[in-house]
């Protein structure tokens, strides 16, 4: 498994893609070179369309092209893409229920250089609040290429949320996914950990460190927030009794409020939510210390997992 | 350029007056909906849907069809007549507008009505996705064309000219936008909220070859929509300065009709008026 960016396996695998579904369009906002649609860009000029730092107009413009029977994939930078043309989302690609891509790049903190203006913390809230909305969230670049057919060949809006980052491998080339299907990645007993995106690296990470101290966690990647995979988490919820949520976005209705709704269901047994704190982050040098300063360490995973197993002992 | 017999220049008028009745009678009904922009579109959808519009109400996926997106969605009661008497669902659905289980919503929605090319209403989108579906078009190498119809308070929003820039870049020749320039918005005359003045230089400057028409002369707006076929370099823009409420003595350029119903005596007033508007 080799260390590549996400970004640059979504992109070079969107150029491949391209080659055998003819209907696949591609647009980007000025961001071509940083979302490496580029690779598609070169290959096929005639299907790739820049409109420039007009991320609503994207939005229309992609509709459009799904209108006329075409597969839009529309890339922009996921806080402007998912705040700046949220409205064109809601109304033109939701309500309307056209075939349209959103590939949101440099998600999360991705974009640590850049600082708070361009961190993505609240997407996946407002995403997934969305009806009719699929919300995609890939743990490396290896889960981000294979997402592009998949997505392609999915009738109807999807949110793709990827990283700009090289984040912890965790998948081969052997992977099978499936919209709305989590991944049970380690078996265990005592806890769950659920983690999507950047944080399944670190919970597998977390993991080991646990079991140092024989504590047995069980890792689910739940790829897909919307639709969740109710099943897989409840009956996880059921069999270890405790659930650590893990994700690069706020506390705020992520990941961990998607599972907290899903644990009111049927098995509300303890739950804590790791994420980042209702606030703005801030810049940094590097993806990873800014993670691990607000507070999405490893450690923070383990710390978390004791939580949960003292409060289901309490 | 065709030359159009006057028969079909009557005809067409006669088609407006009766878009207008329809509507009129609609927003009564329903006691909701926007009679100033329905009123002042009512020559400009007669002549798309009755003479210019290449459409198939037997076979509304036609690949091959003209697209209208009704930008200005508030309107949707002109459009909603329109396609009931062109065929596409039986006029009587007409009076049940914005019941629970009717069809028609309070704006154009693509999915629960037939021969609506988008969902509307939320304004701003037309154009942008208009410049969409005639790349898609010129992707497929299909000759179909794309109308968008504009609101002009509409255009105070920047997504419009974002979506102008883009037809331009992309040489979309295949689009074309109609501007409903009656001048008032909800808020009072347009150029008091927030002037597009001068707006005929905004689209030139934007890179649009712009027709300027009396959206009430049906055969100015005709010959327009007809030139635009023939400008191959650009997309094409018509401005039709119209009337708000364009037809009705007492709504004709008042912001107070903007979106609100008539009561009974009104409605019947203004039933007369369109009556003998076409008696004259």
């Amino acid at each position: 498994m080799t260390k590549i960016p996400m970004r640059t396996g979504y992109g070079r695998a969107l150029a491949e893609y391209g080659e055998i579904n003819p209907d696949v369009v591609v647009l980007d906002a000025d961001t071509s070179a940083s979302t490496q649609t580029h690779y598609f860009a070169e290959r096929f000029p005639e299907r790739f369309f820049n409109v420039g730092i007009a991320e609503p107009c994207m939005v229309d413009v992609a509709v459009g092209l799904a209108l006329g029977g075409k597969i839009p994939f529309a890339n922009a930078f996921a806080a402007l893409l998912s705040l700046r043309a949220v409205e064109q989302v809601r109304t033109c690609v939701c309500y309307a229920q056209t075939n349209v891509k959103l590939v949101a790049g440099y998600a999360g903190l991705s974009d640590y250089k850049d600082g708070p203006t361009h961190h993505a913390i609240v997407d996946i809230a407002n995403m997934r609040a969305l009806p009719e909305m699929t919300v995609i969230v890939p743990a490396d670049a290896v889960e981000a290429a294979r997402w592009v057919p998949v997505v392609a060949e999915y009738e109807g809006p999807v949110y793709l949320r990827l990283s700009r980052a090289a984040t912890l491998p965790v998948h081969n080339k052997s992977l099978q996914i499936e919209i709305g299907k989590g991944i049970t990645l380690r078996q265990g007993s005592d806890v769950t950990i659920v983690a999507t995106g950047s944080m399944v690296g670190r919970s597998l990470l977390a993991a080991k460190e646990l079991a140092k101290e024989g504590i047995d966690a069980r890792i689910l990647e739940i790829h897909t927030i919307k639709p969740l995979d109710d099943d897989l988490i409840l009956q996880a919820a059921e069999e270890t009794g405790g659930l650590v949520t893990a994700e690069e976005h706020s506390v705020v209705g992520g990941l961990g409020g998607a599972v907290a709704e899903a644990l009111t269901k049927s098995h509300p047994v303890p739950l804590e939510r790791l994420g980042i704190a209702d606030t703005f982050a801030r810049t940094a040098l590097d993806p990873e210390s800014l993670m691990d300063a607000c507070g999405l360490a490893v450690e923070n995973i383990v710390h978390a997992a004791q939580l949960v197993l003292a409060r289901k002992q309490a | 350029m065709v030359y159009h017999p006057e028969s079909l220049i009557v005809e067409l008028e006669e088609r407006a007056r009766e878009l207008r009745l329809d509507s009129l009678d609609m927003i009564y009904r329903r006691k909701a909906g926007h009679p100033g922009g329905s009123l002042s579109a009512a020559e400009i959808v007669a002549v798309l849907f009755f003479h210019k519009l290449r459409l198939d109400p037997q076979h509304p996926n036609w690949p091959e069809r003209d697209r209208f997106i009704l930008s200005k969605g508030h309107a949707s009661a002109i459009l909603y007549a329109a396609l009931a008497r062109r065929g596409f669902f039986p006029p009587k659905d007409l009076k049940r507008w914005g019941e629970l289980d009717c069809h028609l919503q309070g704006h154009p929605d693509r999915l629960k009505t037939v021969g609506v090319e988008m969902t509307t209403g939320l304004l701003g989108h037309g154009v942008a996705i208009g410049a969409g579906l005639a790349l898609a078009g010129r992707l497929e190498g299909l000759a179909y064309r794309v109308y968008v119809l504009l609101g002009d308070g509409e255009c105070q929003a920047g997504v419009v000219w974002e979506g102008a820039m883009a037809a331009a870049k992309y040489r979309l020749t295949n689009l074309t936008a109609i501007m409903d320039y009656n001048g008032v918005q909800l808020d009072g005359p347009v150029h008091q909220i927030m002037p597009l003045s001068p707006v005929l230089d905004k689209w030139r400057a934007f890179g649009w070859t712009v027709l300027e028409v009396d959206g009430h002369n049906t055969r100015q707006v005709l010959e327009a929509l007809d030139t635009a076929d023939e400008i191959h370099h650009q997309p094409t823009v018509i401005v039709a300065h119209t009337t708000k409420g364009k037809g009705i003595s007492f709504m004709e350029n008042d912001s107070n009709w903007h979106g609100r119903p008539p009561d009974e005596a009104q409605y019947r007033q203004a039933v007369e008026e369109l009556q003998k508007g076409g008696e004259a």
